[in-house]
């Protein structure tokens, strides 16, 4: 029984695996790529070779059989004695995809290996010409019945330099006297003829030999097991000493656990203890919510941060002992410092769960090389920016999007080697991934030099599919616009790449969720450029404070284009109720907050109030709002946690004066102002 | 009580390492590679390694040469934590003047006897 439960390491375990194979996909894909840098084998090699030790350590056997045949493999590569080729390096990717399924599988508490996995498997077997049934154990021999034994004359005949490798004599001593039951040095002797004089002694070398004598029934192996670090340093011979046989003896010889049973047994109960144990903290660690790796700098700019606010609370708290009108100064003072502190804080905290978008660009090598080799196309991807960082769980949540932008940049982006050579370009096409800070937001752009967005193609399917009547009239960006339309997509034919049942429509509305944006760029003939913008963090938002009746609404900042006061005379009626303003040379749907959200007292007279423009889902509207209250950053909370759901609401928030304002949801509101025109 | 110092790139090992260590009231720090472990062994009297074979930066054979080298660590106890797959380290850990070795996969009981046997 161990008194460490293993369950608490699973988590770390699966966290470094995870990194492991990254790190061990991105050194194949290296190699691939022609380079012969050595480290990226033993890069490889040792990613396999943690997997390993920690599996088996924890008790995720099926992940450690499979680990264990591919470590051979590559200790072949490693050695030298196997040359890495496309065969082999294909069979390790797809080893690395099976292993993530089988850590995953692990860490749910469901059974790793699958037809899949063994597969792969057995095919690494065959090339380390390993026996492939490996499932199966060798069944152990039953031991064969063991003569009582007396005891053992053991001599001991160390080489000079034991001492050097650590290991005392008396603590080997002492182990032998543990086995049995009696144990006496029978005999001390120079190793040499004679022992050298005092001042010719090397107190760093051994100069003597024993001959000891263990007594009682102690099986070869055991005392091997005491001296099994000493091979090499020393000559230990073993004589047995016979006992007198009887029956009693020998019958009593099956009631003790041989040596050779004793570890077995031992082995078997650590494995059903572990195994035992991993479903309970795959239950724990579903639930959990994940955890991250956070670096000690960052802890300790954290903890500096709170050892100013407690001396900027002290400073404050001491002033409200005994406040006196002079000071007033000192207490503004305290509470501009107590600002910046919480604002300093604040920051940290974030950084917390920022991380570089690296995690979120290094599956797109991989990518690339499999959509290269099935389409047939020739691809250079760039990454640039992969330390810039944002919120965990807006990484989480973009990478689908990036995957799928990526996908249909090789896949209706670019041309194929033939098209591009005959274009005058370089077969060779390109794709960049750029990432950078601006502003309060993050950038994300995802660029291709292919043939860019076919006006035409685009403009007929949309008339085909009732998304517009005629193109005519519209501008590039506008009918780019077009392919983020529910159902819209402008291949040919679907290939089994970007049709997935994905559309741009679900890009959008997945980096809507997360409060951001996405647009196109594309020049006919140079390419495309998609480019996303989302907030570093969901728990905080920059906002625009406005009141709508008595209540506040909070208009989230990056969606917001610029706010205006009009005039009657700018507001056109439509026919069914709907309203739209001049804007820029552009009518937009004018959007009135007390309608949607249903609030009494609101200003009504166009001139009396302000219009916030603003960006959703490709489209700008005109919210109606009696005023501005001014620029504020608001803490996100759930309305869903603590009430339910509101069409138009993203969740709410605790202003300074301790009343709620909701946080308006722009696409939304945009959803239920279209809503409502339809049904009028 | 002892002070121990465990070597291991795998966060999770080393974990468990330490963890079931401390748990048996020793004095642990931790390493990441060899580099590491080498000039945390320097910084402090340890009266025991425990040291992974395979490393980045430098691998616990190249540790344990190093740390022999040291004679604050002569005579010091050094384990090599290997796997059954590869006996040549246990050779190679020994030849560069390893104490021992604990093969891997233990468990906390394996390596708290083992360590206890050095230990005394």
């Amino acid at each position: 029984m161990s008194a460490v439960d293993l369950a608490q390491f699973h988590q770390v375990f699966f966290e470094e695996s995870l990194e492991g194979l990254q790190a061990m996909e991105s050194a194949l894909l290296e190699l691939d790529s022609g380079s012969d840098d050595p480290e990226l084998v033993h890069t490889i090699f040792r990613a396999a070779h943690s997997i390993k030790g920690g599996s088996s350590t924890f008790g995720f056997s099926d992940v450690a059989a499979f680990t264990h045949v591919a470590e051979s493999l590559l200790e072949e590569v490693r050695s030298g004695r196997r040359a890495v080729d496309a065969q082999i390096t294909d069979l390790l990717l797809r080893s690395v995809d099976c292993l993530r399924l089988m850590l995953a599988r692990s860490r749910d508490g469901e059974p790793a290996a699958d037809a899949e996995s063994e597969e792969i498997r057995q095919a690494l077997a065959v090339l380390v010409g390993q026996d492939t049934g490996g499932a199966a154990k060798p069944a152990k021999a039953a031991a064969p019945a063991v003569p009582a034994i007396a005891g053992w004359h053991i001599d001991f005949k160390p080489l000079p330099h034991l001492f050097k490798t650590g290991n005392d004599p008396v603590r080997l001593f002492r182990e032998l006297a543990s086995l049995g039951e009696a144990f006496k040095v029978e005999q001390v002797f120079p190793l040499d003829d004679a022992l050298p004089s005092l001042d010719a002694c090397d107190p760093t070398q051994c100069h003597l030999g024993w001959k000891l004598r263990l007594d009682g029934d102690v099986a070869r192996k055991q005392i091997d097991a005491v001296f099994d670090w000493l091979d090499g340093d020393a000559e230990i011979t073993l004589t047995e000493i016979k006992a007198e046989t009887t029956p009693e003896s020998a019958s009593s010889e099956p009631a003790k656990p041989s040596a050779d049973t004793a570890p077995t047994a031992k082995d078997a109960a650590g494995e059903q203890g572990s195994g035992a144990a991993a479903p309970r903290s795959a239950g724990a660690s579903s639930g959990d919510g994940g955890s991250i790796r956070v670096s000690i700098p960052k802890i300790d700019a954290l903890i500096n941060m709170v050892g100013e606010l407690v001396i900027t609370q002290s400073m404050l708290s001491e002033m409200g002992e005994r406040f006196e009108d002079a000071a007033f100064e000192k207490l503004r003072d305290g509470l501009s410092q107590l600002e910046r502190n919480t604002r300093e804080l604040q920051e940290s905290v974030m950084s917390i769960r920022m991380l570089p978008i690296g995690a979120a660009f290094n599956r797109f090598p991989r990518l690339v090389r499999d959509l290269e080799r099935k389409l047939g196309k020739r691809v250079n991807l760039e990454m640039h920016g992969e330390h810039t960082e944002l919120d965990k769980t807006v990484m989480e949540k973009i990478g689908d999007p990036l995957v799928h932008l990526v996908r249909n940049a090789i896949d209706h982006g670019l041309e194929s080697p033939e098209e591009r050579k005959a274009a005058g370009k370089h077969e060779v096409g390109t794709i960049s991934l750029n990432a950078y800070h601006e502003g309060g937001n993050i950038v994300v752009e995802v660029k291709d030099d292919g043939k860019g967005l076919n006006r035409d193609a685009i403009a007929s399917k949309a008339v085909e599919r009732g998304l517009i009547r005629s193109a005519q009239g519209l501008s590039d960006d506008e009918v780019a616009e077009l392919i983020f339309q529910p159902g819209f997509s402008t291949a040919a034919q679907t290939t089994d790449l970007s049709g997935r049942g994905v559309g741009m429509d679900v890009v959008r509305r997945n980096v809507n969720d997360l409060g951001g944006s996405v647009r196109v760029r594309s020049v006919h003939g140079e390419g495309s450029t998609f480019t996303i913008v989302l907030p570093l963090t969901l728990a905080i938002i920059d906002g625009l404070a406005t009141a709508v009746g008595g209540e506040r609404y909070i208009v989230p900042l990056t969606s917001i284009v610029e706010s205006m006061q009009l005039k009657a005379t700018d507001v056109r009626q439509l026919a069914g109720g709907g309203e739209l303003f001049r804007f820029r040379d552009n009518y937009m749907p004018l959007v009135r907050l007390h309608k949607v959200f249903e609030c009494e007292h609101a200003v009504t007279e166009v001139e009396k109030g302000i219009v916030v423009v603003v960006e959703g889902e490709g489209r700008q509207v005109g919210l109606f709002a009696d005023e501005l209250l001014g620029q504020q950053q608001a803490v996100v909370k759930s309305l869903e946690a603590h009430y339910r759901r509101i069409e138009g609401i993203s969740g709410a928030t605790i202003l300074g004066d301790g009343s709620v304002a909701l946080i308006v949801d722009i696409t939304g509101v945009v959803r239920v102002s279209q809503q409502a025109h339809k049904a009028a | 009580m002892a002070k121990i110092l465990a070597v291991d790139d795998s966060a999770s090992m080393r974990s468990m390492v330490a963890f079931t260590l401390r748990g048996a009231g020793h004095d642990v720090a931790e390493a990441e590679n060899g580099q590491h472990a080498l000039d945390t062994a320097k910084a402090g009297a340890f009266q025991l390694v425990l040291a992974d074979v395979n490393m980045p930066v430098m691998d616990g054979i190249t540790l344990v040469r190093e740390l022999r080298a040291l004679p604050a660590y002569a005579g010091v106890p050094i384990l090599i934590l290997t796997t059954e797959s590869h006996a040549d380290k246990k050779m190679e850990g020994k030849q560069a003047g390893a104490t021992g070795w604990l093969v891997k996969p233990f468990d906390p009981d394996q390596l708290l006897a083992t360590v206890n046997r050095v230990l005394g």
